[in-house]
């Protein structure tokens, strides 16, 4: 695979990956891909995980409200981009491994360790999978951290972390609005912009934003449906009808 | 074997470039990892110690550096359990990692780096200063001044032209800072943000990161068109 920007990956993928129909010819054909928008941001105090709901097989969106963020033990989440099969396989590989891992432990993993266990099966299959996740998770040794395992299985920690094909169009607003030290209410309306943003843009991101929110105290579960998210440049306040516009009178109707 | 496998890299770190100086070894990259052509991760550390006696500098798929980097631990850790006295010099790390990566490349499944060995030791013949690089084909060498990727290109050439034997820790950096500066103009993939390392005999310092200025004040740059329309 020819080194790819998130861009192309989900289109390029989809052609090129099983040599058969390229998303021209039969465009509900192929791969369930996940185009997607992940984000794990850190906070004072955990991490809030983000991420949009889209699955898609060529052209035709097969899920559209998937769950990309899952659970691997009670304090770390994965975020999942790339090849819906390929995340499901290595999360439930890692989530196998951490269960015994604690058990052993007799205490929680740490995020280190959950992260390490996703870059090692990234790293080692590197030739077979097409996977970027990003894992965030709390511990009482390091706190709130977020690691990056793009394709290739590198492993980054960092501040925050974008992925998918939808994170192209956030480099920018990151660089832009990212700061340290944001509150956990903050962080969490922080995560619901920049994702909705993404989707705004990336046609393989859409759907709800769903986010994760992982401290000391525990896990807390958002669902932002996909009509209570901000409007942006060129979109339109939804209406029920047109029926209910002219009714209203106040549409300045083209009339010739 | 896999005769079909062909790795590509996906992360990748550009052009390493380093040089032998008076007191031992310097080395300088820049701090990014590209994503094909986005400029994705740019607070990457490129140089890491290993061992007591030298420096590494990995460019290529970044993946493949980290796991260099844990069988030099492996390496490292075992060769202090032996508890003898003696460590891993420059030339020796050099040698096993020639073998690894030769060996990989056989095995049609290489370790997609190029990787700058410095560093000093105490031989024979008093402290002995040591520069090579191994890249992902097995290509091996040493040399008083080394680069990989556009730093073959734009670095080299300055380097052959301006090393000198025993040159000064600041006459070392002002010529390594030259280099780094044109990577900068001219290799689309770096980024204003530089790491510099050093090895003597005293033991390794990896700089905190830092940025460059740049010269665009040339009036040539400010109205290229004015005697040519449409020129680019």
């Amino acid at each position: 695979r020819k080194p790819l920007s998130p861009v192309s990956a989900a289109m390029d993928a989809a052609s090129s990956l099983m040599g058969g129909p390229s998303s021209a010819d039969a465009p509900t054909d192929g791969e369930h891909r996940m185009g997607t928008t992940i984000v794990g941001v850190c906070y004072a105090g955990g991490v809030v995980l983000a991420a949009d709901s889209r699955t898609s097989t060529g052209m035709y969106v097969a899920n559209r409200a998937s769950d990309k963020i899952s659970q691997l033990t009670d304090n770390v989440y994965v975020c999942r981009s790339g090849s819906a099969a390929d995340t499901q396989v290595i999360s439930d590989y890692v989530r196998y491994f951490l269960h015994q891992h604690t058990i052993q432990l007799g205490q929680p993993a740490t995020v280190k360790v959950a992260s390490n266990l996703v870059r090692l099966l990234a790293y080692q299959n590197k030739s077979m999978l097409q996977a970027g996740m990003i894992v965030g998770g709390w511990d009482k040794y390091e706190g709130g951290q977020i690691y990056s395992v793009p394709l290739g299985g590198t492993i980054l920690r960092q501040p925050f972390a974008i992925g998918g094909s939808g994170s192209s169009y956030l480099y920018g607003l990151m660089d832009h609005e990212w700061k340290e030290g944001m509150t956990q209410e903050e962080a969490e309306k922080f995560v619901v912009k920049v994702v909705s943003l993404a989707i705004a843009r990336d046609g393989a991101s859409g759907g709800v934003v769903r986010t994760v929110t992982i401290n000391e105290e525990g896990v807390k579960r958002s669902f932002h449906p996909g009509d209570k998210l901000p409007l942006w440049h060129e979109e339109m306040e939804p209406q029920n009808s047109l029926l209910d516009i002219l009714a209203a009178g106040s549409s300045d109707a083209m009339v010739q | 074997y896999n005769l079909e496998r062909r790795e590509n890299p996906y992360v990748t770190g550009n052009s390493v470039i380093a040089m032998k100086y008076k007191d031992g070894v310097i080395m300088a990259c820049d701090t990014g990892a590209s994503y094909g052509s986005t400029l994705r991760y740019k607070s990457v550390e490129r140089i890491k110690e290993v061992g007591k006696h030298s420096l590494i500098g990995g460019s290529g798929e970044f993946s493949d550096f980290q796991e260099i980097l844990r069988y030099l631990d492996e390496l490292t850790l075992n060769d202090h359990m032996w508890d003898d006295g003696n460590s891993l010099g420059p030339k020796e790390i050099h040698a096993y990692l020639t073998r690894v990566m030769y060996n990989r490349r056989n095995k049609f499944d290489p370790l997609w780096n190029s990787l700058v060995l410095g560093g000093v030791k105490k031989g024979p013949k008093g402290d002995e200063k040591y520069l090579g690089m191994v890249n992902m084909i097995g290509t091996h060498f040493e040399e008083n001044h080394i680069a990989t990727g556009f730093g073959n290109h734009m670095a080299i050439p300055i380097l052959r032209g301006e090393w000198r034997e025993d040159m000064t820790f600041e006459e070392a950096v002002k010529l390594i800072e030259k280099c780094l500066l044109v990577l900068l103009y001219r290799d689309r993939s770096s980024i204003n943000k530089f790491q510099i390392a050093k090895i003597t005999t005293e033991g390794s310092t990896i700089y905190p990161p830092y940025a460059l200025k740049t010269n665009w004040g040339f009036a040539a740059f400010e109205n290229p068109s004015k005697g040519a329309v449409g020129t680019w």
